[in-house]
């Protein structure tokens, strides 16, 4: 099949209102760069999901981390998306500019280096992050395990996506299929979406992150609602397998166990976090963090954007009050971020 | 956050290999695939998260033809 023969029938398309959620902020990213809406009806919606882990972390987790780093022989440790992200009072962008210990890694494991090269100082590192990045984590306390590495810790804020996606089909009815992330799919594998799909009764397509891939996981998403299927549908079969990365998953339930968590912008999702066992409590840098109860800034509109029922552009402070330079909410400030992405694209 | 990208294995160090990426040489964590020398792999914050079974433009040429067979054995399909 030709992809201009794809992008004919999806062009074309003039039956019920469709709308699909890309769970992930890299297809969000994707459907831009892309074009795919200009190739697609205007009856299929594409939909951001809650697939940014910056997004969805507390502002309590932010003030420990710039807390931590404003203390003497303090460090954090962070990936750069985290750094504009406000707490209650600041970031950590503010607190390294008010003198905070503040340092951005490319990757969990070069904070190993990192804390034997500087003995004297305690390192926290910002563990956030999907199922995608979980694994790293788990490798980083290995080898902090084999090489007696001890000023460094972990602050954890790991969740979970198929709990996150049930929590959605429970109450945003209207949406009618899933494009199923596909790095966080390598980990877990095609087989992890199986009970919701078959649940909820909803397509889970899982795609790459091509223009073409998207078209296709599109294409066969039209073709399972006419039908009256819901499969789930692995696209990106060369890198996501039936059950996933086994090793990366064995290596998850080693060190992890299922916990409730809070979701910015959502609440609290059941056993929605990864939290490390109590028999690895020597890593944790003081994750756990009871009753956080955060509203949303006045008039920002991130809810109604995680969950799908709004577009970035549908929010009154979209573009107007709210940018990347001055985020309000904390969809506008990460680069995976729905309207960080929709704000560089309009 | 969850952004990853395609290397090619040239060489193997204990837990670690030299990828090429893009033509870029980096030191990548290989403990949770089964690489070899030659292997594509999948890389994510400094590690590799799995092997890949070949070039993406070869999975995408494959991804339409699975859509063309399915075509044609899908009854509802016009």
């Amino acid at each position: 099949m030709k992809i201009q023969e794809v992008i004919d029938e999806l062009k074309s398309y003039d039956g019920q209102p469709v709308k699909i959620m890309e769970v992930c902020g890299t297809h969000t990213s994707s459907i831009f760069k892309n074009g795919i809406r200009s190739m697609i009806s205007p009856k299929i919606k594409l939909i951001s999901g809650p697939g940014c882990p910056v997004c969805v972390t507390s502002a309590a987790y932010i003030d420990r981390l710039t807390e931590f780093s404003l203390k003497e022989d303090h460090c954090v440790l962070t990936f750069g998306d985290m750094m504009k992200v406000k707490g209650s009072s600041m970031s950590l962008t503010e607190a390294k500019a008010a003198g905070g210990k503040v340092k951005i890694l490319y990757s969990p494991l070069m904070a190993l280096a990192e804390a034997r090269e500087h003995k004297n100082i305690q390192y926290l590192f910002a563990a956030v992050g999907f199922e995608t990045t979980a694994p790293i984590y788990a490798l980083m306390m290995e080898e902090m395990k084999q090489k007696n590495i001890t000023n460094l810790k972990l602050l954890t804020s790991v969740k979970t996506i198929i709990p996150a996606l049930s929590y959605i089909c429970e109450r945003e009815k209207n949406i009618d299929a899933f494009l199923s992330p596909g790095h966080v799919s390598v980990i877990t594998g095609a087989d992890s979406y199986r009970k919701l799909a078959e649940k909820y009764k909803k397509p889970f397509v899982i795609a790459g992150f091509e223009g073409e891939h998207i078209l296709a996981a599109v294409y066969e998403i039209m073709r399972q609602l006419k039908t009256g299927r819901y499969e789930v549908k692995n696209m990106y079969a060369t890198a996501v397998k039936e059950k996933g990365n086994e090793k990366a998953r064995a290596l998850l339930s080693e060190y992890f166990e299922a916990g409730d968590d809070f979701w910015r912008g959502i609440g609290i999702i059941e056993n929605s976090a990864l939290r490390l066992k109590k028999e690895y409590e020597m890593f944790d840098g003081g994750s756990r963090i009871e009753g956080i109860n955060e509203e949303m800034p006045k008039g920002c509109k991130c809810t109604d954007v995680i969950l799908g029922r709004k577009n970035p552009a549908e929010c009154p402070l979209f573009k107007t009050v709210c940018t990347p330079l001055h985020a309000i909410g904390p969809c506008m400030v990460s680069s995976e971020g729905a309207c960080g992405i929709w704000y560089q694209n309009s | 956050m969850c952004v990853a990208i395609p290397g090619k294995v040239i060489e193997i160090r204990g837990d670690y290999a030299r990828v090429n990426v893009m033509d870029n040489i980096t030191d990548v964590n290989i403990k949770l695939v089964d690489a070899g020398i030659g292997d594509y792999v999948l890389i994510h914050a400094g590690c590799a998260i799995e092997v890949i079974s070949g070039e993406m433009a070869e999975d995408i040429l494959s991804l339409f033809s699975e859509l063309q067979e399915d075509r044609y054995e899908d009854p509802g399909s016009d």
